[in-house]
């Protein structure tokens, strides 16, 4: 009897004593954190894409509330979420919504199989970064799509696929989260984060050749040539040519499409616009997904 | 005497040494020379010359755009056509300079004469002088990589140059032009190497031959003894046992004076030795002596399927669908043409690249020994760890890079390959070892630029 009381005495005064040095412990190392960066945590999609530029969402919800004690929200926006969640994030932090505007990729590119031969055959590694420092890839364009899908591998969100027939990244504009990390991944910098614009409409130069002329007709029949005839149609000077480029300011274009039209090489399109009055002969099915019909307005347009 | 070698790894590869004999050639002009802005490691050359102007033969047109670089000199006389433009080895467009080829007309300040000239009756040439006039002239290491010699002639304070190592290995199947070169030009070399000799300020020199070249080994001891026999100088012909890549600068002085170069930085004048081509000290002479610029070489045109595969001087500038012509056109069917050799070479999209001052050798390879077979997965064999001149685990390098582990990648010395493809060639598997190793290390590389630089 004597024993078990002795046990229990001294695991009894063990434990007060450790139970002390706990207590203490935690109250002198004790981290402050704030309540409302897990309530932040909560309201973002967790996808941890890293496309706010922070290392997940952890981070981003941190920066949130660190950016809302120093009284603004610049700079700081979830991509994915947009502006419903930022919205939602603002009003918790008891701050104004800083942006909004969503974003999609764009891949700057129209050279498929039939507008960009193939000349010569790469047997290495089938990766976009691989091919890209080994030279110019499968075609004579050194700046055009791979399509070897790096962007395909790192896309969290499945909304960017190589359409086997085209040869080159399409991107699936409902599942797209604006995340940009394709845009990170891509070698040659085709993909750009664009405004997606009123309905989704939107024109941009789907080219980004920066061979003079010649050298870039020779590589693909829908290159940007530099020719600058859509810099002077433009009414409102959204358009600039750098390095035989075009390129289109999304800020400052009006979505009026007087580019498209005079383009010579197909190199400007614009899509999510009404298709133009069908042709008596073609019955127009609606049921045609919104991918498929981008790329059968390309085909149209060529 | 029994032939020495490098002490790890290492291949052996099928020789296909087609043109040992092929006595070389004079390629003829070409119509238009193509002159690439980098022919060398470091910065581009910037161009001194514009549209409409006149040059001969050995006029500087683009003078070195920064301190790792080298000017660029005509090898044609004539009128620029254009600064524009056009595909190089690389596979992209990249500036260049392009003339019209009008006669053949040099400049005066050359000495196109055949007397060989001799270090002694040059009492001027101190080791500044030699290494101002490598400088002036654009010589870059011949031996591929291009780096240029006189940085490699002027080595760090904290090293010490014990001696000249010269690489005349071609360990590299299919090439001779190194070969053809000192068979046809043994004392002109042997200058050359006595003036890098000077330039460095050492006095004892090695001349490194595998033994599959008997007979320059043969003539270059005879010339040596010949020439070094009452001389401070000591120059030395090393046989090497044949196996491949010998010619790596390190490899190269761990076989020759048994001295093992650390990982990078550290490079071979940190144990005392300065690794100069066979070529480069060809081009040295010419640039010291005759006042030559370099702007032509010793190349090797070759294949299997090539009619007259030959050696060819040839200027630079010249399309190498010349020289491919001049062997009898383009095999048929399907063809991996190469610039260098199978082992290093560089794939090219296109016939019209240049020969620049690296291009040792245009080799073409047919279809069916180009292809790759498919890849099977690794069955851990181990024999790319085996085979590795640099003692790394290729298996393991590239899978790190596959799965973009940077951190580990550069703990296991990812920079220190070289990129020989001793690892692809060996693997059962047919694994692209190398094709993701050199992705890694290039990434590798940048980090630690971006880092260095913070």
């Amino acid at each position: 009897m004597n024993f078990i009381l002795i046990a229990v005495i001294v695991l009894g005064a063990i434990g007060l004593i450790a139970a002390l040095v706990l207590f203490a412990a935690s109250k002198k190392f004790a981290v402050y954190e704030d309540p409302r960066a897990a309530q932040v945590s909560e309201l973002l999609p967790g996808a941890n894409c890293g496309g706010c530029g922070f290392a997940g969402c952890g981070g981003m919800a941190d920066a949130l509330v660190k950016g809302a004690d120093a009284g603004s929200l610049e700079g700081l926006n979830c991509p994915v979420g947009g502006a419903v969640v930022m919205g939602q994030v603002a009003d918790l932090l008891g701050m104004a919504i800083a942006n909004g505007e969503p974003k999609v990729a764009v891949v700057r590119c129209n050279g498929t199989c039939e507008h960009r031969a193939r000349i010569v055959e790469y047997a290495g590694l089938r990766t976009c970064a691989a091919v890209h420092a080994c030279g110019a890839g499968e075609t004579a364009c050194g700046f055009g799509c791979l399509g070897c899908g790096d962007c395909v591998e790192v896309c969290k969100f499945d909304a960017i696929h190589i359409n086997a027939e085209m040869g080159i990244a399409e991107v699936d504009e409902d599942k797209c989260m604006s995340c940009g990390t394709c845009a990170m991944v891509c070698p040659r910098g085709i993909i750009e984060l664009r405004k997606k614009g009123p309905k989704g409409r939107r024109v941009y130069v789907s080219c980004v050749n920066k061979d003079k002329g010649p050298a870039a007709m020779k590589a693909c029949a829908v290159s940007c040539i530099g020719c600058g005839k859509c810099e002077k149609e433009c009414p409102f000077g959204a358009i600039t040519v750098e390095n035989n480029l075009a390129y289109i300011d999304p800020d400052k274009c009006r979505l009026c499409r007087k580019c498209e039209k005079v383009c010579p090489k197909q190199a400007i399109v614009a899509v999510n616009f009404p298709a133009p009055k069908p042709k008596p002969d073609i019955p127009e099915s609606p049921e045609i997904p919104e991918s498929l019909a981008q790329s059968k307005r390309k085909e149209d347009q060529a | 005497m029994k032939a020495r070698t490098f002490s790890i790894g290492g291949i052996h590869p099928e020789e296909n040494k087609l043109t040992h004999e092929a006595v070389t050639q004079v390629a003829a002009l070409p119509k238009q020379a193509i002159f690439p802005l980098s022919q060398h490691i470091g910065a581009p050359a910037k161009p001194v010359v514009q549209k409409g102007d006149k040059v001969k033969v050995g006029t500087l047109i683009a003078e070195a755009g920064g301190f790792v670089s080298a000017p660029i000199y005509s090898s044609v006389s004539g009128t620029v056509f254009k600064i524009d433009t056009a595909i190089d080895a690389t596979g992209y467009r990249k500036p260049v300079i392009i003339i019209n080829v009008e006669g053949d007309e040099w400049e005066e300040s050359i000495d196109r004469s055949d007397k060989l000239e001799t270090v002694e009756a040059h009492p001027e040439l101190t080791p500044e002088e030699i290494v101002s006039r490598i400088k002036t002239a654009g010589v870059v290491g011949m031996g591929g990589a291009c780096f240029p010699t006189f940085i490699k002639l002027t080595p760090p304070p904290t090293a010490k140059a014990e001696c000249v190592i010269i690489n005349a290995v071609e360990c590299e199947p299919y090439i001779t032009a190194d070969y053809r070169l000192m068979m046809e030009h043994a004392d002109e070399i042997l200058v050359g190497v006595e003036l890098l000799m000077k330039a460095t300020k050492v006095n004892k020199g090695y001349i490194g031959i595998e033994t599959n070249k008997p007979a320059a080994i043969e003539l270059l001891t005879q010339k040596c003894a010949e020439k070094f026999n009452a001389s401070t100088c000591h120059v030395e012909v090393v046989p090497l046992k044949q196996r491949y890549p010998q010619g790596g600068e390190k490899q190269l002085v761990d076989a020759v004076i048994q001295r093992q170069v650390p990982a990078p930085p550290a490079i071979p004048v940190n144990v005392g030795a300065i690794v100069q081509n066979v070529g480069t000290a060809f081009a040295v002479y010419e640039a010291v002596m005759k006042h030559k610029p370099l702007f032509e070489r010793y190349t090797t045109v070759t294949g299997k399927k090539l009619q007259n595969p030959g050696n060819f001087l040839v200027r630079m500038g010249t399309p190498m669908q010349d020289l491919i012509d001049a062997c009898g056109g383009m095999p048929e069917g399907d063809n991996k043409l190469l610039a260098g050799g199978p082992m290093m070479g560089k794939a090219l999209t296109s016939t019209e690249v240049p020969i620049c001052k690296g291009t040792n050798s245009v080799t073409i390879i047919s279809d069916d020994e180009a292809r790759r077979k498919e890849p099977q997965p690794c069955i851990r064999c181990a024999k790319c760890v085996g085979v590795c001149p640099m003692g790394l685990e290729p298996y393991l390098l590239a899978k790190l890079s596959e799965v973009k582990n940077w951190e580990r990648a550069e703990s296991e010395d990812i920079i220190s390959c070289i990129e020989c493809g001793s690892c692809q060639f060996i693997c059962p598997a047919h694994r692209p070892l190398l094709d993701n190793i050199r992705l890694g290390k290039t990434t590798v590389m940048g980090i630690i630029r971006t880092r260095n630089v913070k």
